[in-house]
């Protein structure tokens, strides 16, 4: 048991395939710790979030093919555990941020028991309508602070030696997920289980009858892919210094995460990372250059239409099928 | 007390009507085509400007302007059909929900541009119907008969007309329709854009009455997704009987709590029923 876990790790370790997306990580990562640039190490906070979101997200949507439209709630019910944890409770941080990760887990584990039944366009729109209803919720909920959510007082940073050390640390902290996110994509993807994922994808009655647990699967599918949004959503609003309902549970983020995905090729596991890191330069450039500011909308459907109707396996699926020398490595 | 009740309920059975049209459109979409129509909030939302522009340009009365907005939303629906929809009717969900959202950014984006997103109304004093207990404004009756007429001719056109016919056999069994040499390519399109019609007369008749901007169809659209669950799909009473129960539960629960716990009603009861009902409320196919 103990040799054939060990066994499968190594032959995980010499796959070529998981090497190209850490490395495009830690060279993205290293940037601003070279350079100790403040304006830099925003910039790449975000693109290593969303790098992270989206490499979690695929591990539900790219593998088991099915649509969580609302996967932006881990995200926000998570962020907002953790914030209630830091502000009310004084929990430090890392512990906060493990409560963020535990309840965005527990209520994917509730959801997967329940929801995950339904197939197909009724599972989307349940998510939707899950992501819609925990954000009227809270915006309900006295101690989350309702409408108006809740803020840090900024005598917190102080215990970590002031707010400049404080947001580096939720950098580094915000690169080591972005790897822990990767490393778990690729080694669900490798595995006996991802196999099984991919079975549900492909067909999900035939892999039932070849004796794939498909209800469970698809709900630890689920749990790992919201732990690390939920983590994240601590440390983005512990950085942020508030949180409100429509910050933490933003359908528009929840399906640009989607398009980050189908951007880079879905099922893959460089393609998330290739797709939101991508997809986050577009934006930052449409929303800095004059004449496209106020069309970036305008301009990011374009680009997600074309995508579904000309290369719907993304930039690395599209590369996988061109060049089959590449399949080793673009995985 | 009682009569507050009677006023809440009259005032959201009417305004249920409209967004039952609304669901109509979607249901239709859903039941023909089987995608779900995620541009439906933006087409909502363009014909609200739609009739604002009308009347501010042509000083007509818009009820006149209605007609036209839906023709114009009839249009819009088979050109986003030709040029998002068609090649991925036949993908998986993901695909199509995708294309329609993509739709979706690029109309609002573009709508956003032009109209940025402060709010707007329409000025219509057409008075009120005193009914005893309560005073009705006149333009959420003349809402109601026009989604009442809207409902009947969807009706007849389903079920009274040859067209209609072949709508409902492309709908039952695409392939077995292509078999009887129903040209099932142009009925989709056509269901499309009468479903993009319902949403672009929906938008209208709410512009009559509420205040709007270009954002507004979002929250339209997810009330129609509320709707098509809560009264199953496959015909168009269904989706108005559901919009009848939410807009009743709209005028209703502020009467008991406070209005922000709308949503969370909603959404709670859309998410229950997806549950325990998933086949015999919303398709009944799957």
């Amino acid at each position: 048991m103990i040799r054939g876990a060990a066994l499968e790790v190594a032959r995980w370790l010499r796959n070529p395939g998981l090497w190209p997306p850490l490395i495009l990580v830690a060279a993205l990562g290293a940037i601003p710790a070279a350079t100790g640039s403040a304006t830099l190490r925003e910039g790449i906070f975000l693109l290593l979030m969303y790098v992270a979101l989206a490499s979690s997200l695929n591990i539900f949507l790219g593998y088991t093919g099915y649509v969580s439209f609302g996967h932006i709630v881990f995200f926000g019910l998570g962020g907002y555990v953790g914030f209630y944890a830091l502000t009310v409770l004084g929990w430090p941080l890392a512990l906060a941020a493990i409560a963020g990760g535990v309840a965005a887990g527990l209520l994917a584990l509730a959801i997967g028991a329940s929801v995950l039944r339904l197939r197909g366009a009724y599972f989307a729109l349940a998510t939707l309508g899950i992501n819609e209803a925990m954000r009227a919720f809270v915006s309900n909920f006295g101690p989350f602070g309702g409408p108006t959510g809740m803020s840090l007082d900024f005598s917190i940073y102080r215990s970590f030696g002031g707010p400049t050390e404080a947001l580096w640390l939720a950098y580094f902290s915000m690169l080591a997920l972005t790897i822990v996110a990767v490393l778990m994509s690729s080694a669900v993807k490798g595995s006996r289980f991802g196999l099984g994922l991919f079975s549900i994808r492909e067909d999900e009655d035939a892999a039932l009858v070849m004796g794939v647990r498909a209800p469970s699967a698809k709900t630890i599918a689920l749990v790992l892919s919201a732990v690390i949004p939920g983590v994240i959503g601590v440390l983005f609003f512990f950085k942020n210094g508030n949180i409100e309902p429509p910050d933490a549970f933003k359908l528009q983020t929840s399906i640009e995460i989607i398009v980050m995905v189908m951007l880079g090729g879905f099922g893959t596991v460089l393609g998330p990372v290739v797709g939101a890191a991508g997809y986050e330069r577009l934006r930052s450039f449409l929303l800095t250059s004059d004449p496209f500011k106020s069309l970036q909308l305008t301009i990011a459907g374009v680009v997600l239409l074309l995508i579904i109707l000309f290369i719907p396996n993304g930039v690395i699926g599209w590369l996988r099928a061109r060049v089959p020398r590449l399949r080793g490595t673009l995985q | 007390m009682l009569s507050q009740l009677a006023a809440s309920l009259v005032d959201g059975l009417l305004i249920g009507f409209v967004y039952g049209i609304a669901a109509m459109g979607l249901t239709l979409i859903w039941g023909v085509v089987r995608i779900i129509n995620l541009a439906h909030g933006a087409v909502i939302a363009l014909a609200m400007f739609g009739v604002y522009y009308l009347v501010l340009w042509t000083g007509v009365n818009p009820y006149l302007a209605l007609p036209l907005v839906a023709i114009g939303g009839l249009a819009a629906g088979y050109v986003i059909y030709v040029l998002a929809v068609r090649r991925v009717v036949n993908a998986p969900p993901l695909a199509s929900l995708l294309a329609t959202f993509a739709v979706n950014m690029i109309l609002i984006g573009t709508a956003t541009t032009v109209f940025t997103t402060s709010p707007y109304s329409i000025t219509l004093e057409l008075g009120g119907v005193d009914a005893g207990f309560v005073t009705i404004p006149a333009t959420r009756i003349v809402a109601t008969v026009v989604a009442i007429g809207v409902t009947v001719g969807l009706y007849l056109l389903l079920y009274r007309s040859g067209v209609g016919r072949q709508i409902r056999a492309v709908a039952n069994n695409r392939d077995a329709a292509e078999l009887m040499g129903i040209p099932s390519g142009r009925i989709l399109a056509l269901s499309f854009g009468i479903g993009t019609m319902l949403a672009a007369a929906a938008g209208g008749l709410i512009a009559t009455f509420f205040p709007f901007t270009i954002l507004s169809g979002e929250a339209y659209q997810l009330k129609s997704f509320v709707i098509v669950v809560l009264g199953g799909l496959g015909n168009p009473l269904g989706a108005l009987a559901g919009g009848l129960i939410l807009g009743s539960l709209e005028g209703l629960v502020p009467v008991f709590t406070s209005a922000s716990w709308v949503p969370v009603i909603e959404f709670g009861l859309f998410v229950v029923i997806l549950l325990v009902l998933p086949n015999g409320v919303f398709g009944g196919r799957e």
